[in-house]
């Protein structure tokens, strides 16, 4: 065996129109080597690996693998070297069963030409499915699937292309802890056959449980490249962020139990929640803790009037008010910022200011007219107040990285000045920095009276960020715990119902 | 309800509501007309709408690709005047011309696909432009008159038979078997799934979107000469407004049969049962003498009807 390393990607730059992309970075991936690359969004990250998947082609440097200088046109030409690359979104087509999704382009042919031979198709991919402890179907649509399944059907994917390297853009994001360590497990085990990893996380815990090297990517350059045995989590955020930060996880004032400003007694909706109650105080914020499909989303939902409660109460500062349809939930001050903020949060194509003040619009308007000078006016103001990073009100949404796309969206329900703040997964694939300001940003509106409940998978966030923390489990409440005393392990435990104490990711 | 359960009668609806409807079309004929059910109507309605169903069949594929073809009452109009002329004013061979016809009709749906892969054209806007360039070859090739004396060789496709079965049934039926296969055994026909359901993502696997693309708008244009050529035998002459209107017929008997408007839904069997609909609404209502302009506020009405059976068993099926 040769002693070149796999890849070698070395002085790759890559410009697009007013933006230096990446400028002459290095990058070595060993045999059997889990290289995590981290980094702020818009570091540089998917740029570098869209070169490496041969969709972009560099402005110069060269890419070297097993030491002979290649060109890539396209992922099919990347595929054939053996590079791989499971995405970020999902890309699964949901119509298709399992079996088609992991073998498409590459269907073994049947007995006569263009046709194909379905059986061993649904014979191959029930093999690579159990070669990860996988119990799904292949012949099952995608569609059918919970979002972490489908996630584990993509690792089958690009398992079964055979590849010498993999690069996992966020493979966990929508990953329960357990099965977060599963795909780890067969992560190290490709590592043990000699497979490379290439694998991008803003989850610094993972980055550390799982890699053998780090490397940061900050403003298009390779800041650097060590041994995770050399660094420390704060290290790596010093080097992501390029400045000293003080805490991820900053406590808002020792929150003054306010008065109860949300109570709920015994909801419940078929099939999603049962039984369901709590207080939330003003001022507080209340974490909301439990697997994938716990029911968490749905209880937000339910108490956003999306799909209403079957029966039990709902109480604003009092009052008992009925919520049957979102437009209820907004009149009595209640807000949602949803899990996925693109498909039911944004209107991608629209303008930041537009975005801000949408909620708004049908009381600004006088004989259904917009005074667009009023409306930037207060699209202004929340673009300062939240600190939202946009070159103009008139920037498109789609333009802004996940942070801002974040705040602008909680900046549209903070023109409605709601008392009840629900956010789910709030910092979902958000990098370090802008998770930062969220936080913060939450501890104010908190300081301001708003209560707030988070839906969080992220235990660390929970137990950093909440005041306190419930924990879901088949629909139903099952513990209520205080951060400051409470473990990763006492929640995951309540989470998955087992004496058992979970994982936690370390 | 579980949700297994749900499931499974949403998806039994969406497959059945065209199905139903076809039933309760024949229910209802049979009972407000005597003539409905005679073995020689049943016939009649399988052979009058032989190019409907050719025509849908290739629309389904362009649809179920998240594509759209416009174009095809004009490219019928054209292949069928074309093929036409070419036997009638200059004497061609009748099967010569017929194959030149075919040809013409996948070269007008492979330009179709040339401007939406290599000119990133939106394919309502190829097609539309197509349907209009199309129709005016027409006009000008017929010189607004129609077209006749093709010939007993011609005409047999749509009124000969073949043993005891009528010519144009069983085009279709081939049609209908020939493409079904391509869909549901062929690699190509996954492909056209696949780019339906995710195009980005079909690249990325390696799957030929361009070649898939050209090729099916190909043999959408390709059919829809077929079509052409099976109404211009059927009416012994190829008039120049031939086919107006044939698209939107098409488009119906797709989306009455389960073939989404957004791509990688549905399938060949529905097309079929839906364009069997369509034709055996329109007999039922000739037979029941309801003249032609209420007849297609009728159909409008049943269209939106299916459809919106179809849309409520699919928010039942997400839950």
């Amino acid at each position: 065996m040769s002693t070149q390393p796999l890849l070698h990607m070395t002085h790759i730059s890559k410009s697009f129109p007013g933006v230096q992309a990446l400028s002459g970075v290095e990058l070595t991936v060993e045999r059997g080597e889990i290289l995590a690359l981290v980094g702020e969004n818009g570091a540089g990250k998917s740029t570098l690996m869209r070169i490496l998947n041969g969709v972009f082609a560099p402005d110069s440097g060269q890419i070297l693998w097993n030491g002979q200088p290649v060109t890539l046109h396209s992922p099919h030409d990347a595929q054939r070297l053996g590079i791989s690359m499971i995405h970020q979104e999902l890309a699964l087509i949901p119509y298709l069963d399992v079996g088609k999704n992991i073998y498409l382009g590459r269907e073994p042919t049947g007995s006569l030409p263009g046709t194909i031979n379905w059986s061993k198709l649904y014979a191959q991919a029930r093999q690579q499915l159990d070669c990860l402890g996988l119990d799904i179907d292949p012949r099952r649509q995608v569609r059918f699937l919970p979002l972490a399944q489908q996630q584990m059907v993509e690792v089958a994917k690009a398992l079964s292309l055979d590849a010498r390297l993999i690069v996992m853009d966020e493979p966990t994001s929508s990953l329960t802890e357990r099965e977060v360590e599963t795909l780890f497990q067969q992560i190290r085990a490709l590592r043990a056959q000699g497979v490379s990893v290439i694998y991008i996380s803003h989850r610094l815990e993972e980055v550390f449980a799982i890699a053998d090297r780090v490397a940061v990517l900050r403003d298009g350059s390779l800041v650097g490249c060590k041994p995770v045995a050399d660094l420390t989590p704060e290290q790596v955020i010093r080097m992501m962020v390029g400045r000293e930060l003080s805490q991820v996880y900053e406590k808002g004032d020792e929150a003054s139990a306010g008065d109860v400003v949300l109570a709920v007694e015994h909801l419940s909706r078929e099939g999603a929640i049962q039984d369901v109650t709590f207080r939330l105080h003003a001022g507080e914020i209340l974490g909301v803790a439990g697997l994938v499909g716990a029911g968490r989303t749905e209880l937000a939902e339910t108490l956003f009037g999306v799909h209403p409660a079957t029966s039990g109460t709902i109480r604003l500062n009092g009052q008992e008010v009925t919520i049957q349809r979102p437009a209820q939930a907004i009149r009595s001050g209640i807000a949602l910022v949803p899990e996925d903020r693109k498909a039911a949060g944004l209107f991608l194509r629209m303008n930041v200011a537009t975005n801000i003040v949408m909620a708004l619009f049908g009381r600004l308007a006088r004989w259904g007219i917009i005074p667009w000078a009023r409306v930037e006016q207060i699209a202004g103001d929340f673009v300062e107040r939240l600190d939202i990073r946009t070159p103009s009100l008139q920037q498109r949404v789609r333009n802004l990285s996940g942070g801002n796309q974040q705040k602008v969206v909680i900046a549209r329900w903070l023109t409605l000045e709601p008392e009840v703040l629900i956010l789910d997964e709030p910092t979902r694939g958000i990098d370090v920095g802008a998770k930062a300001e969220i936080y913060r940003l939450m501890h104010q509106l908190a300081g301001r009276g708003v209560g707030i409940l988070m839906i969080s998978s992220e235990l660390p966030e929970i137990l950093g960020v909440s005041d306190r923390v419930l924990v879901m489990r088949e629909g139903r409440l099952v513990g209520e715990f205080d951060p400051r005393t409470a473990t990763q392990d006492d929640l995951m435990s309540a989470a998955t119902g087992s004496g058992d104490s979970g994982r936690n990711g370390q | 309800m579980t949700v297994a359960r749900r499931n499974a009668l949403a998806t039994g609806l969406r497959r059945g509501t065209v199905i139903l409807v076809l039933l309760a079309l024949v229910i209802f004929f049979s009972l407000t007309s005597d003539r409905f059910l005679q073995g020689r109507n049943l016939v009649n309605i399988a052979v009058q709408n032989a190019h409907v169903i050719v025509v849908a069949v290739g629309m389904t594929m362009v649809m179920l690709m998240g594509g759209i073809d416009l174009s095809v009452g004009s490219v019928a109009a054209l292949a069928g005047a074309i093929s036409a002329g070419l036997i009638a004013r200059d004497g061609w061979a009748v099967g010569t011309a017929m194959a030149a016809g075919l040809a013409l009709g996948f070269i007008a749906g492979l330009t179709n696909g040339v401007l939406i892969v290599y000119g990133k054209l939106p394919p309502f806007v190829a097609t539309l432009a197509m349907l209009g360039v199309a129709r005016g070859f027409t006009l000008v090739y017929t010189e607004g008159r129609p077209i006749s004396g093709m010939g007993d060789a011609y005409t047999f496709w749509s009124r000969g038979e073949i043993g005891p079965i009528p010519a144009p049934l069983v085009v279709w039926v081939v049609i209908v078997a020939l493409v079904w296969l391509l869909l549901t055994r062929t690699r190509f026909g996954l492909h056209i799934y696949a780019i339906g359901g995710n195009e980005e993502t079909a690249r990325l696997a390696g799957v030929p979107v361009n070649r898939v693309k050209l090729l099916t708008f190909g043999l959408s244009g390709f059919l829809a000469a077929l079509a052409g050529i099976l109404l211009t035998a059927r009416v012994f002459s190829a008039q120049p407004q031939a086919g107006a209107g044939l698209e939107l017929d098409a488009i119906a008997a797709s989306v009455l049969g389960g073939v989404s408007l957004f791509g990688g839904v549905g399938g060949i069997p529905g097309t079929a049962v839906g364009a069997l609909l369509v034709g055996t609404l329109g007999n039922g209502m000739n037979l029941l003498r309801v003249a032609s302009y209420p007849q297609q506020v009728i159909q409008g009405a049943v269209l939106v009807m299916a459809v919106a059976v179809d849309m409520y068993a699919k928010r039942l099926e997400r839950g």
